[in-house]
C-alpha cells in the first residue's frame, strides 16, 4: 500500500535522522571527533532503565537526569581525554572510539544482554492515519525528531554558541582570535551532541530491546547519514536520512528484509565514488583544501 | 643546589659509529642483541613445545597472527590511514580461504596463499573509494565495513551463514603451524622496516604528514596509498587464511571486533610508526588477554583502557621508550 | 619568445557566494617572465590554485603547451611541468632540509626525465640546495626543516620546485618574510633560471624587486584583470594605483 511506504518511510527517515544528529553536531558542525557515540546512546538507555527499576524514579525524571548526566559526562570526557590529544584527529578518533567500546562492552560483560531491558514507551496507544496505524511513540519520534532538525539549524545559524560550534570547526585560530574559546566551546559540543544522543536512545529504544550491538549500529547509522548529507550540513542530514530511509522501507518490502542494511553500504560507496563531500557538503575534496 | 635530568647516550653507543662498531666483540653484541635475540628466540621456542606445552605454542601462533594484523595497522598508519577494522582483511582473507577449500577441496598450500590474495584485492577494491577522503573518514569506514560483512552474511546466510564452514582441511604438521606463522612474521617485521627507510618509505611518509606539498612534487598520492592498502590487505588476509585451516574453521566470529581492537591497542602502546612496536605490542597484548581468558568480554574492557591511556599518556609507545633506556642514560646534574 | 606555453580562457571561481575570479584571460609566452600583483584578495593565490589543479574553477578554460589542462589533477599538472610555490610553505617538517627533496625526485616525471635510475637521490638533492644558494659544505642540508628560518624554507620551496626540472614556474609570494639581504640573494637566481629558458609567473607584493625581473605584468583586483603590459606601464596605470592607494597598502616594503 502506497500511504503505508510512504508514511514507514518517514518514521524510519526520522529515526536515522534523530539517530545521527548527536553525532552530527559534533563532529560534523563542530569538528570534534566523538566516536564514543555509539557506547553514550547505550549507556543512556541503560542508565532509564536502572533509575526506573533500582531508584523507582518516575519516568520523567529518569529522562531529564539521563540527559543531563549523559551531556555532563560528554563534557567530562572531552576534558579528561580529548583536550589533551586535540587537533591530532587520529588520536581524537581512536581515544573517542576505545571509550566507546569499553563502555558498551563493559555492559555486555555487566550482564546487560536479555529480553528484560526495555524502555517504557511514552504513552500507550494507537491512531490510524490514512488507515496504517502508528503508535504514539512513533508519532513522538517524527514530532520531536523533527522539532530537533530545525532546532539544530536555527541554533547553528542564530546563536552565538552554536555559531561558536561551526566556528571552531572551520578555523580554530580565527575562533580563538575572536574570542571564542576554542576548548570549552568543543566541550560543550559534545556535551551537547551526547545529551541529543541521550534523548534520541530514550524516543527509539523502546520500539525493541537495548541491545549492545545496537551500539554499533548507531554510529555506522550517523556515519552513514552524515557522509551522504555531507557532513557539516543540517539540511543534509534531513535529506540524507529521508533517501536513506525511504531506500530501505523500500527495500524491506520489494526486496528481502536482510538487504535493508546493505544499503548503508551502497550509499556509502556511491557518494563517496560521485560527490565526496556528501549531497550538501561544502567541504572540499583533497585538492581543494587550500 | 638545583638539579636538572640530563641525557647522554651512552659510551657504547657513542663507540658503535660507522666502523668502530667492529672493533670488538662488545660493540658487536651491543649492535647485534636487539636485533638478534628476538628472532633466535621466536625460532627457538616451537622447539621447546615439549617444555611449555602446546597450549603456549597455540597461543604463540595466535600472536604471531595479531602481529600481522598490527604490521599491517602500522603500515596503513605509515601513510596516513587509520583502521579501526583490521578485521576486515583478517575476515575476507579467512572467508575467501574457507570457501575455496570447502567448495573445491583444494589443499592448503593452495587455498592460503589464494586466499591472501584474493582477501587483498577485495579489501582493496572495497577501501578504494574511500582513499579520496582525508584520513577519519577512512577510520570510520573500516570501523563499519566488518560490521556490514558481518551483519551480511547473517541475514543472507551464504557462506555459512551463522553457521559457518566447517570441517576444512588442517595443516599437514605441527612444524608447519608453528613455522610458518614466525617466518611471515619476520618477514613481513624486517621487510617494512627496510621498506620504510627507503625512498619509497619517505614518500608514504611525505603523504602522511603532508599531502598536498607531495602532489605539487608530482606524485600520484592516490596510487600510492592504493599500493599501501593492498601490501596491508596482503599481509592482514595472510593470518585470516591461514588460522581458517588452523581452525579447520571459518565463520562470522572471523570478524570479531576483537581483530580491529588488538592490532589497535598493540600499535599504540608498542609505538606507532615503528613497527617493531606493534610487534611487542602484540606480544605483551595476546598472552595477557590468554591469562585474561577467564574475564570474558572484560577484557576488550581492559584493551579500551590501556588504548586510551596510552594514546593520552604514553604516545610514543613501549618501543621508543625501550630504545632509549638501551642507547641513552640520565643523570642529575646540577644547575647554575 | 614567441611560442605560447599557458593561455588562460576566462576562468571563474566562486566560493560560496564570493566572486575570487572573474573572467580572468591573458597568455604566457614561452621564457617570459610574467608578474601577477594586486592588493590582499584580489584573488592571486586562487589563480595560481587554478592554474595548478588545487582548485576547480566553476567555467574558463587553461591550456598548457596547447594541451587543455582544465580540471587537471594537481600531480598531473606538476607532472606535466608546471611547479609552484606555496605561499604558506609546506615543507616536510619532521625531515631534514635534503630529504624534502628526494619525494619530488621519486616522482615518475623526474625519472624520465632523468633516463632511469641515475644513482643516488641524495647527492642529487645536495646540488639542488646547492642551486638555490645553500653551500654543499655547510650543516643547512641536514638540519631537520622544523629548525630552519622561514627565509631558507623558502628557498627550500624553491628547490623543491626545481627538482622537478619545470618547464614553467609558479611562484606565489617567494620574497614574503624574506629580509633584505635573502631576497637580494635570490633576486639572482631566479634571473639565472629565466635566462636559461625557464618561464616564470610571480605572484608578488614587492613590487620594485618584480618589476626588475619581470618582462610583463598583470594587476587583479576583487578577482577581474585590470591591467596588463609592461612593467612601466603598469606602474603609471590610473586604476592599478587607485586598487593599491584605496585599500591602505604599502607599495614598497622598507
Amino acid at each position: 500500500m502506497l500511504s503505508s511506504i510512504l508514511i514507514y518511510g518517514l518514521i524510519n527517515s526520522v529515526i536515522l535522522a534523530l539517530t545521527a544528529i548527536g553525532f552530527s553536531l559534533t563532529f560534523g558542525i563542530s569538528g570534534v571527533a566523538n566516536f564514543a557515540y555509539g557506547g553514550f546512546y547505550i549507556l543512556s538507555g541503560f542508565l532509564v532503565w536502572m533509575l526506573l527499576h533500582y531508584l523507582k524514579f518516575p519516568f520523567l525524571l529518569a529522562i531529564v537526569v539521563t540527559v543531563g548526566a549523559v551531556g555532563l559526562l560528554g563534557f567530562i570526557t572531552y576534558w579528561v581525554i580529548l583536550s589533551r590529544v586535540r587537533g591530532i584527529a587520529l588520536s581524537e578518533v581512536i581515544a573517542t572510539f576505545a571509550l566507546g567500546v569499553g563502555i558498551l562492552e563493559l555492559f555486555r560483560y555487566l550482564g546487560f544482554v536479555t529480553y528484560e531491558f526495555t524502555l517504557p514507551y511514552l504513552k500507550k496507544g494507537t491512531i490510524f492515519l490514512a488507515g496504517v496505524p502508528i503508535d504514539y511513540q512513533r508519532l513522538f519520534i517524527i514530532g520531536i525528531g523533527l522539532a530537533l532538525v530545525l532546532f539544530l539549524y536555527f541554533f547553528t545559524h542564530h546563536t552565538r554558541i552554536g555559531l561558536s560550534f561551526r566556528g571552531i570547526a572551520q578555523n580554530e585560530r580565527t575562533a580563538i582570535s575572536l574570542g571564542i574559546r576554542s576548548d570549552r566551546t568543543a566541550a560543550l559540543s559534545l556535551a551537547f551532541g551526547c545529551a541529543m544522543g541521550a534523548l534520541a536512545a530514550i524516543l527509539i529504544l523502546p520500539l525493541g530491546i537495548i541491545s549492545i550491538n545496537t551500539g554499533y549500529e548507531v554510529l555506522l547509522i550517523a556515519v552513514a547519514v552524515g557522509i551522504v548529507g555531507g557532513l557539516e550540513s543540517v539540511s543534509g542530514i534531513l535529506i540524507a536520512s529521508l533517501i536513506l530511509g525511504y531506500t530501505q522501507v523500500f527495500t524491506g518490502t520489494y526486496l528481502k528484509p536482510e538487504w535493508m542494511m546493505v544499503v548503508y553500504l551502497a550509499a556509502i560507496v556511491l557518494v563517496l565514488t560521485i560527490k565526496p563531500s556528501g549531497l550538501f557538503g561544502k567541504f572540499k575534496e583533497l585538492e581543494e583544501r587550500v | 643546589m638545583k638539579f636538572r635530568k640530563e641525557r647522554l647516550d651512552r659510551g657504547i653507543k657513542a663507540r658503535c659509529e660507522d666502523i668502530f662498531a667492529l672493533s670488538s666483540y662488545r660493540e658487536i653484541l651491543y649492535l647485534l642483541l636487539p636485533r638478534v635475540l628476538p628472532v633466535v628466540l621466536l625460532l627457538v621456542f616451537p622447539l621447546l613445545k615439549d617444555i611449555v606445552g602446546l597450549y603456549w605454542e597455540k597461543v604463540l601462533v595466535i600472536t604471531c597472527a595479531i602481529a600481522l594484523l598490527s604490521l599491517s595497522w602500522d603500515w596503513m598508519a605509515s601513510v596516513g590511514l587509520i583502521s579501526l577494522g583490521q578485521a576486515l582483511f583478517f575476515g575476507v582473507g579467512a572467508y575467501v580461504t574457507g570457501s575455496l577449500n570447502y567448495a573445491f577441496k583444494w589443499s592448503p598450500l593452495l587455498t592460503i596463499p589464494l586466499g591472501t590474495l584474493g582477501g587483498a584485492l577485495i579489501c582493496t577494491l572495497l577501501l578504494i573509494p574511500v582513499l579520496r577522503l582525508r584520513g577519519v573518514y577512512f577510520a570510520i569506514v573500516t570501523l563499519t565495513l566488518p560490521l556490514l560483512l558481518m551483519r551480511f552474511i547473517e541475514t543472507t546466510k551464504i557462506l555459512g551463514g551463522t553457521e559457518g564452514l566447517s570441517a576444512l582441511t588442517p595443516l599437514p604438521n605441527l612444524w608447519v603451524e608453528l613455522y610458518i606463522p614466525v617466518f611471515a612474521l619476520l618477514l613481513c617485521l624486517f621487510g617494512f622496516r627496510r621498506l620504510i627507510s627507503e625512498d619509497y618509505g619517505l614518500v608514504l611518509q611525505g603523504i602522511r604528514d603532508n599531502d598536498r606539498a607531495v602532489m605539487s612534487g608530482a606524485i600520484n598520492i592516490y596510487w600510492f596509498k592504493t599500493e599501501a592498502v593492498f601490501l596491508a590487505a596482503l599481509v592482514g588476509s595472510f593470518p585470516g587464511a591461514f588460522m581458517t585451516h588452523y581452525y579447520q574453521f571459518v565463520g562470522m566470529p572471523a570478524f570479531a571486533l576483537d581483530y580491529s581492537i588488538l592490532p589497535l591497542t598493540a600499535s599504540v602502546l608498542g609505538g606507532v610508526g615503528t613497527f617493531a612496536g606493534p610487534t611487542i605490542g602484540a606480544f605483551i597484548l595476546v598472552p595477557l588477554s590468554e591469562v585474561l581468558r577467564a574475564f570474558g568480554t572484560l577484557r576488550v574492557v581492559f584493551y579500551s583502557a590501556i588504548l586510551i591511556i596510552c594514546i593520552v599518556g604514553l604516545p610514543e609507545g613501549v618501543f621508543h621508550f625501550i630504545r632509549r633506556k638501551y642507547h641513552q642514560f640520565e643523570r642529575m646534574v646540577e644547575v647554575g | 619568445m614567441n611560442e605560447t606555453i599557458l593561455k588562460v580562457e576566462r576562468l571563474n571561481k566562486n566560493f560560496g557566494g564570493v566572486s575570487a575570479i572573474v573572467n580572468v584571460s591573458f597568455e604566457v609566452k614561452k621564457g617570459e617572465l610574467l608578474g601577477i600583483i594586486g592588493p590582499n584578495g584580489s584573488g592571486k593565490t586562487t589563480l595560481v590554485n587554478l592554474l595548478t589543479g588545487f582548485v576547480k574553477p566553476d567555467s574558463g578554460r587553461v591550456f598548457y603547451q596547447g594541451i587543455d589542462i582544465t580540471g587537471k589533477k594537481p600531480y598531473k599538472i606538476a607532472e606535466m611541468g608546471i611547479a609552484r610555490t606555496f605561499q604558506m610553505v609546506k615543507p616536510f617538517y619532521q625531515l631534514s632540509a635534503f630529504k624534502n627533496l628526494i619525494i619530488p625526485l621519486y616522482s615518475s616525471r623526474v625519472r624520465r626525465l632523468r633516463g632511469g635510475m641515475y644513482g643516488d637521490r641524495d647527492d642529487v638533492a645536495i646540488d639542488l640546495l646547492e642551486d638555490v644558494g645553500f653551500e654543499r659544505d655547510s650543516f643547512v642540508p641536514y638540519k631537520v626543516a622544523s629548525s630552519l628560518p622561514h627565509g631558507y624554507l623558502k628557498r627550500l620551496e624553491l628547490a623543491r620546485c626545481l627538482a622537478l626540472r619545470p618547464e614553467l614556474l609558479i611562484l606565489d609570494e617567494l620574497f614574503s618574510g624574506m629580509s633584505m639581504s635573502e631576497v637580494a640573494s635570490t633576486l639572482p637566481i631566479i634571473e639565472r633560471l629565466n635566462g636559461e629558458g625557464l618561464t616564470i609567473i610571480m605572484v608578488e607584493h614587492r613590487l620594485k624587486e618584480l618589476f626588475r625581473l619581470a618582462h610583463r605584468v598583470i594587476a587583479l583586483n576583487f578577482g577581474s584583470k585590470i591591467a596588463d603590459g609592461l612593467p612601466g606601464e603598469i606602474m603609471d596605470n590610473e586604476g592599478v594605483k587607485a586598487a593599491y592607494l584605496g585599500s591602505e597598502e604599502e607599495e614598497e616594503d622598507a
